[in-house]
């Protein structure tokens, strides 16, 4: 009867563990499902702050940051607001810095780095190119060297370059040979888990069709 | 079945916590508003919501018992609140507070203009200057193109609202700059001696500046110097006026760099393309050296060394005004050295503090001499020719240093306060037919304390209050200033500042070095009020502002003779001056197109110098106009810019002793044409974009005064007043071409990316 008793009493608390973690998996899956399909600005913002509850509660995981951080870029990108990019794009550093402290060197995290410096930028371009140009670069570098398999750092770069006007060595010709790699890499890249970054071949997929 | 108690209380809890609880709400900010896109969370759970466009959320939870509601939104603080969830339906409202925010909080502005890097939306940014076509990469010559300053074209310096030149003051990294402007040449205005890429930040003050500046009546610019450099680099340029090439190194760790740069200029070939109305027998030649260094001393702190050293000579000839068998010959040769330190630190989570130190020592020898027409020396025994062959040496050196220190307090509110010392000494040694190098020394010892408060009442109202104590030791005399400015916040973007103000400014050394009677000389006044109206957004400024200035013991010259010998100095002179400005500029009606407009009304008088009573002064016109474009041509990698500078006429006077009156006199007076300057320049990057090239290359192609409408800057008068000769410029155009290099830096990534 003792026995039973614990045997009991033990499969609750494991179940309660394991429920715990089922619980993190579950709300992180209907998060990137919610994030994959948002249409509007305002589902984007949703998203980052579902993403950000989840981090706070969870306190040690770094994908929810990171989430909620990628979320608050997208978000300012779709708003295109510059009198509020600057205060968008703090918010994400704040959440991408939790990631970061959590995952450091991580590829993912680099990449959305170089977002927030691009959000920066565009605020002001031809004066802030001096400042966060290098930044840009140096986050997709370093996401590159972190983890070669990653297409996401070639997405950016090719995006950023299909943005550039011909004149100044961006443009289709020059962003293509990039996305092609790009997409290359998505074939065969393998997330890590079922909740790791594997967003953007659609991505490449529409920026290459303009290209044609 | 005892055992399984506890379990079965465990299961049934489990299942009660399963009962989901609706919380629901509205969240609004302090004016009742609601907010959109709140984030709303029960504290270390993952429920919560987003509120909707109306500020409504809603969420389900299956917590219970106390729980923390947390609310926040970007630009508000966090709300907590506790709340108990028993499973009923839950309402609650959340009123969220505004958090004091740099961007969107009100500035006061009243009087400056600033042009910065940083993040907040400025009326001009420093590329602005450099690209400003008729400035050809003079600092002053761009804020000429803002209101408030005049076209003045035949001396140096800013004259600001009714102020003369010597009004007007700079500070670099916060110290005052002595000889700022290369040194003066008869009816030639020169050039600032500082390159404008040494620089990050300019404000440029034209009344009610903060009382951590001071000895300015009318206006202060205020220059910031740049940081560390991005990278590592190697430039060299060649123009029509000379060569220059530079080094910067940045540190591997990128936390500290050093630099140097060489300048030479010399006028030969373009004196000899483009004919100019002086004979320069001594064609200019400058030589310029600069060095830097600057040091990340923590995560924080920065340490920054400038120095700068120029020598230059010139020579030129003109007729004489007074005999049309004479010529006047000017001769100057200036030696110039200057250092500037500079320290900013944070000091534990509330204090910063900023010290600066600087030096300079400058030297001028400037020979005159009245030649007849085969160049050879003439000596004459009577007025006005015999003072007309002299020699002066005059060397000026100043010490001084200052330090700041910031307190912030609730919010954006900060309180500020230090000191400085300045210590002056300047000797003139002086020979003519009647002098053989008698000497005279000025000397003062010049302190100051200050304190001003930024106090925040809301984020849409602020004040800046300040105070200002100085002691100059020449004058043994003391003064307190208040200084006042208000600000608030009207509509989105829109706001209205005031500001009020007390400024003195010591007599110019020149009153003690030139052995005039004085007796008890007081500190020159101006009191200033301005209004202003600033609406600010992305693609467009609109500034409107009108000041009125009163100025008070302003220098009085007292003499006999009409040759320019003064007897005896005061400071009985008094004046005013009011007017409106007003700037628009508008990034966005035209495509690629930026252009601004400004305008400024002025109606002053004063009587200073040897004015008869007061008079519109002669640097000082009512209507002053620019329009200033700038276009980039991405196809061929080329920007143009434009701009065109139209002032009425200024007053000129004759103002001559009359015996039998026994006092100075108006003897002829009259106004100058118009003046109206179009100049254009094209910068060609050639390279921009091409990502395989580490070079960056800048061609520069500039033209001032492209239509060769006549500019008269006023007249000069014979000493019998029988002759008058309009002084213009010493041509009719300006013509610059120049061609830049930059090495081993790959900024063409910067370039593309500045036009994604």
């Amino acid at each position: 009867m003792k026995q039973l008793f614990f045997i009991l009493l033990s499969i609750v608390i494991v179940s309660q563990g394991i429920a715990q973690s089922e619980k993190f998996t579950k709300a992180m899956t209907t998060g990137i499902a919610t994030f994959d399909s948002a249409k509007t600005a305002d589902d984007m913002l949703a998203s980052a702050a579902a993403f950000e509850r989840i981090g706070d509660a969870e306190k040690t995981q770094w994908l929810p940051y990171y989430y909620a951080s990628l979320s608050q870029v997208i978000y300012a990108f779709m708003k295109n607001d510059m009198s509020q990019s600057d205060a968008y794009a703090n918010k994400a550093e704040e959440l991408l810095k939790k990631a970061d402290a959590l995952q450091p060197n991580n590829s993912e995290i680099s990449c959305v780095k170089s977002m927030i410096a691009t959000l920066h930028m565009l605020v002001n371009p031809q004066n802030r190119w001096q400042e966060y140009g290098p930044v840009i670069q140096t986050e997709l570098d370093n996401a590159k060297k972190q983890d070669p398999a990653n297409p996401r750092p070639y997405y950016l770069q090719g995006q950023n370059l299909r943005n550039t006007p011909e004149q100044f060595g961006g443009g289709c010709t020059t962003a293509k040979p990039v996305l092609e790699e790009a997409l290359k890499k998505y074939e065969t890249f393998k997330p890590a888990s079922a909740i790791a970054p594997n967003w953007g071949k659609g991505q490449v997929e529409k920026t290459l069709a303009t290209c044609k | 079945m005892l055992p399984l108690l506890p379990l079965l209380i465990l299961l049934l809890s489990f299942l009660a916590g399963s009962a989901q609880t609706v919380v629901s709400g509205k969240v609004k900010d302090g004016k009742g508003r609601p907010v959109q896109g709140a984030s709303i969370s029960l504290k270390d759970t993952y429920d919560g919501a987003t509120s909707d466009t109306l500020g409504d959320y809603h969420f389900k939870t299956t917590e219970k018992g106390e729980q923390v509601l947390l609310a926040t939104s970007i630009g508000f603080k966090l709300q907590e609140q506790k709340i108990t969830i028993s499973g009923a339906t839950m309402h609650i409202d959340i009123v969220l507070k505004q958090e004091p925010n740099e961007l969107t909080a009100v500035t006061i502005t009243a009087g400056s203009f600033e042009a910065s890097d940083t993040k907040r939306t400025t009326v001009l940014n420093p590329i602005d200057i450099v690209t400003t076509a008729s400035a050809n990469a003079d600092i002053t010559s761009a804020i000429k193109t803002l209101p408030g300053a005049q076209q003045v074209g035949e001396s140096e310096g800013l004259f600001v609202r009714g102020g003369t030149a010597q009004e007007t003051k700079v500070f670099i990294d916060g110290t005052l700059v002595n000889n700022f402007f290369f040194s003066s040449v008869p009816d030639i205005a020169q050039r600032g001696r500082f390159s404008p890429f040494i620089f990050k930040g300019t404000v440029f003050s034209a009344g009610g500046y903060s009382a951590l500046y001071g000895q300015a009546l009318s206006s202060a610019l205020i220059l910031e110097s740049v940081d560390l450099p991005d990278q590592s680099s190697a430039s060299v340029g060649i123009s029509t006026v000379g060569l220059n090439g530079g080094f910067q190194k940045l540190a591997k760790k990128k936390n500290a760099s050093w630099g140097v740069n060489y300048n030479y200029t010399n006028l030969a070939a373009y004196f000899a393309v483009v004919k100019q109305r002086p004979d320069n027998f001594k064609i200019p030649e400058f030589h310029n050296g600069e060095a830097n260094f600057r040091i990340k001393t923590s995560k924080t702190g920065m340490l920054k060394f400038y120095g700068y050293f120029n020598y230059n000579r010139l020579g030129l000839r003109r007729p004489d005004i007074d005999s049309i068998e004479l010529k006047n010959a000017f001769k100057l040769t200036n030696f110039n050295v200057y250092g500037n330190l500079s320290w900013k630190e944070k000091l534990g989570k509330k204090w910063h503090l900023y010290m600066g130190a600087s030096y300079s020592n400058n030297t001028d020898k400037i020979g005159n001499e009245l030649q007849d027409q085969h160049n050879v020396p003439v000596s004459m025994n009577m007025e006005p020719y015999d003072t007309k062959t002299f020699y002066v040496r005059s060397n000026g050196e100043l010490a001084q240093i200052k330090t700041v220190l910031e307190r912030r307090l609730y919010g954006l509110s900060a309180v500020r306060f230090g000191g400085e010392y300045m210590y002056f000494t300047d000797r003139n040694t002086y020979t003519n037919q009647y002098v053989t190098n008698g000497t005279t020394t000025a000397e003062d010892h010049f302190k100051a304390a200050f304190a001003e408060a930024d106090i925040y009442l809301t984020n849409d109202l602020a004040a800046k209050f300040g105070g200002r104590f100085e002691h100059s030791s020449q004058l043994d005399k003391a003064n307190v200033v208040p200084r006042i400015s208000l600000a608030y916040k009207v509509g989105n973007k829109a706001q209205a500042s005031l500001a009020y103000g007390i400024f003195y400014q010591k007599p110019e050394k020149d009153y003690y070095l030139r052995g005039y009677a004085y007796n008890n000389l007081l500190y020159t006044k101006a009191t200033h009020y301005i209004a202003n109206y600033q609406r600010v957004s992305r693609d467009y400024t609109l500034r409107i502002e009108g000041y009125y200035k009163k100025y008070a013991n302003l220098v009085k010259t007292y003499g006999t003779s009409n040759a320019g010998i003064i007897d005896s100095v005061a400071t009985s002179g008094y004046g005013e001056a009011k007017g409106i400005e007003l700037f628009w500029r508008d990034r966005k009606t035209l495509k690629n197109v930026d252009y601004w407009i400004s305008y400024s009304y002025l109606d002053t008088k004063r009587d200073y110098l040897n004015y008869p009573y007061a008079i519109q002064p002669n640097f000082a016109a009512n209507h002053t106009a620019s329009l200033v474009v700038k276009k980039f041509v991405t196809k061929i990698k080329t920007q143009f810019n434009g701009s065109y500078t139209f002032a009425t006429g200024r007053p000129y006077y004759n103002i001559k002793y009359s015996n039998t009156a026994g006092k100075y006199q108006i003897a002829d007076q009259g106004k100058t044409i118009t003046y109206n300057n179009l100049s254009f320049s094209v910068n060609y990057l050639p390279t921009i974009g091409n990502a395989k090239t580490k070079n960056f290359i800048v061609w520069v192609l500039s033209v001032n005064n492209v239509l060769g409408s006549d500019q008269v800057f006023g007249y000069n008068y014979s000493y019998n007043g029988m002759r008058k000769d309009p002084v213009l410029p010493t041509a009719r155009r300006f013509y610059f071409l120049g061609c830049f290099l930059s090495f081993g830096v790959d900024r063409s990534d910067d370039v593309i990316n500045s036009n994604l």
